[in-house]
């Protein structure tokens, strides 16, 4: 449900658009929407869509489509809050939501390792990873995220490849209530169960590439 | 035509349902949900390093990668995991050390004493849509030791509190297929697929089928209404067991299992009616060779 005025804007945006021509992903990408505001995506999310690590700038590259719109969406509609993304989104139009978004899905992805429940696990981290804490009712992560962490749909980004800081920030921000435009309330359950201890390990543990290759 | 349909199988389901939800396993009674469940099975850390540790995580590894490593077994989509949660650990979610106490047992299923290997063969011949590893097969050894491993300490032939899945009663006023169906779309579809069909990566899935060709058959436990609405209450959606109320457990088992799914392999001549008078007739809550909205149920998926 977004708000009424929202939607005109973004309904008149589209039509002025439209009639010119329709929007190009690429250039919103490296260089921003037709509204000065809409800053270009490369600036913080790198000249790949692969993001900057050191920044806790999430990669972009080859996520799906749905998932970077209703990311965008959500911003624009408050939904997803983040002082920088939301004005951002908020003045892109929808057609250019739409490009980007598909655009950014066909970037390619970084290789991920084939990392998948099969060995029993000892290290706490990793059972977190894999099998979840049924005490808590936590699952694994990757039992909804994939082999690797790499993605399963649109719902369940990956996490390969995100910085760690990135995905401790979204759990926080699940854990504090800050962040709640997860589809079912699906993540705010599991983050909630976790210690800021876990948060971080498990955060690190998918931001680093050998950890997420398949176990002999 | 529908209510009338659902009063008779509710009937069918209070004069013939025993309290035991694994019906297989129909002189044991399944605890009450209320007795709390206190088995803990061993932990990680405690697994030998030996040959006996080898073999448990070998056990392990099928348990929870069955499709990719015994596919000569699996003819669907299923992983013996995606039915016992949490590595068979998890108590109202049939785990293993609820079960394997409890073999030698008299199944009504098959009208003998079964070992638990013919327990777990059932497993791979009904739920996982397969050929059964045979009784001394390596792969059926390290799936019972692994059981084994996870019964530590556990009392033989107790049924434990936790073990199977608890029985949901049925609704007072029936299940519906319409709100089962909105259910499934704004609870489960979000994993299993609109049309329940689960999701892969790299051609394998993550989530399971729930019905179609990749899904339990229906010789399956699951395909009963009352069995799969004791899983999902306990169990599902992943990681949130018991947000669903008992009606809607209820409505959304009787959606999922009015779809089709591979044949009952134990089909009798050919024939769906002769195979449900057989096999269906007296298990609990199904809709096996009944029509629903004039369509025909059990006619398999083709393969």
């Amino acid at each position: 449900m977004r708000p009424f005025s929202v939607m005109v804007i973004g309904g008149l945006m589209s039509l002025a658009w439209a009639s010119a021509h329709a929007a190009d992903g690429q250039k919103v990408f490296t260089q921003g929407g037709a509204d000065p505001a809409a800053l270009a995506c490369i600036g913080c999310h790198g000249a790949d869509g692969n993001g900057i690590g050191a920044a806790g700038f999430p990669r972009l590259a080859g996520l799906p489509a749905p998932y970077l719109s209703k990311q965008l969406r959500d911003w624009r509609n408050g939904t997803r809050q983040q002082a920088v993304m939301a004005p951002l989104a908020k003045a892109l139009s929808e057609d250019e939501i739409t490009a980007v978004s598909a655009y950014l899905a066909s970037l390619p992805a970084p290789a991920t390792g084939d990392l998948r429940r099969q060995p029993i696990a000892n290290d706490p981290t990793l059972r977190l990873a894999l099998y979840g804490d049924w005490n808590r009712h936590v699952p694994g992560c990757i039992q909804c995220h994939g082999p690797g962490g790499s993605g399963v749909g649109e719902h369940f980004p990956p996490l390969s490849g995100q910085p760690a800081a990135y995905l401790a920030a979204q759990l926080n921000a699940w854990r504090d209530g800050t962040r709640s435009n997860d589809p079912n309330q699906l993540m705010v359950g599991v983050a909630k169960a976790m210690t800021p201890d876990e948060i971080t390990a498990v955060s690190a543990f998918f931001a680093l590439p050998a950890n997420l290759e398949a176990k002999p | 035509m529908k209510p009338l349909l659902t009063a008779v199988l509710l009937a069918a389901g209070s004069v013939h349902a025993s309290p035991v939800t694994m019906e297989d396993q129909s002189q044991l009674k399944v605890p009450n949900a209320q007795a709390q469940p206190r088995f803990v099975p061993p932990a990680e850390g405690e697994l030998p390093d030996n040959a006996f540790g080898k073999r448990v995580r070998e056990g392990h590894a099928l348990f929870v990668d069955t499709r990719r490593l015994m596919p000569e077994a699996v003819g669907n989509g299923m992983n013996c995991s995606n039915c016992h949660l949490d590595q068979g650990r998890m108590a109202h979610s049939a785990p293993l050390w609820g079960a394997y106490p409890m073999y030698p047992a008299y199944r009504k299923k098959n009208d003998k004493v079964n070992t638990y290997a013919e327990r777990i063969q059932g497993c791979f011949q009904f739920s996982m849509n397969g050929k059964p590893p045979a009784a001394d097969s390596p792969e059926m050894t390290a799936l019972s030791v692994y059981s084994y491993w996870l019964s530590t300490k556990a009392p033989t032939g107790v049924p434990l509190a936790g073990r199977g899945y608890p029985e949901v009663a049925p609704p007072a006023g029936g299940y519906d297929f319409k709100r089962g169906q909105q259910v499934y779309l704004e609870q489960c579809a979000i994993c299993h697929g609109k049309k329940g069909e689960g999701q892969k990566v790299a051609g394998e899935y993550v989530m399971p089928p729930l019905w179609g060709r990749d899904a339990y058959n229906w010789g399956a436990g699951m395909h009963r209404i009352n069995t799969a609405a004791s899983f999902i209450k306990y169990n599902m959606p992943l990681g949130r067991p018991g947000s669903l109320s008992d009606q809607q457990a209820w409505d959304v088992a009787a959606w999922i299992n009015r779809h089709e799914r591979p044949q009952d392999p134990r089909l009798v001549e050919g024939s769906i009616e002769k195979t449900r008078l057989k096999f269906h007739a007296n298990d609990g809550v199904n809709l096996y060779g009944q029509k629903v909205e004039g369509v025909l149920i059990g006619q398999g998926t083709g393969r």
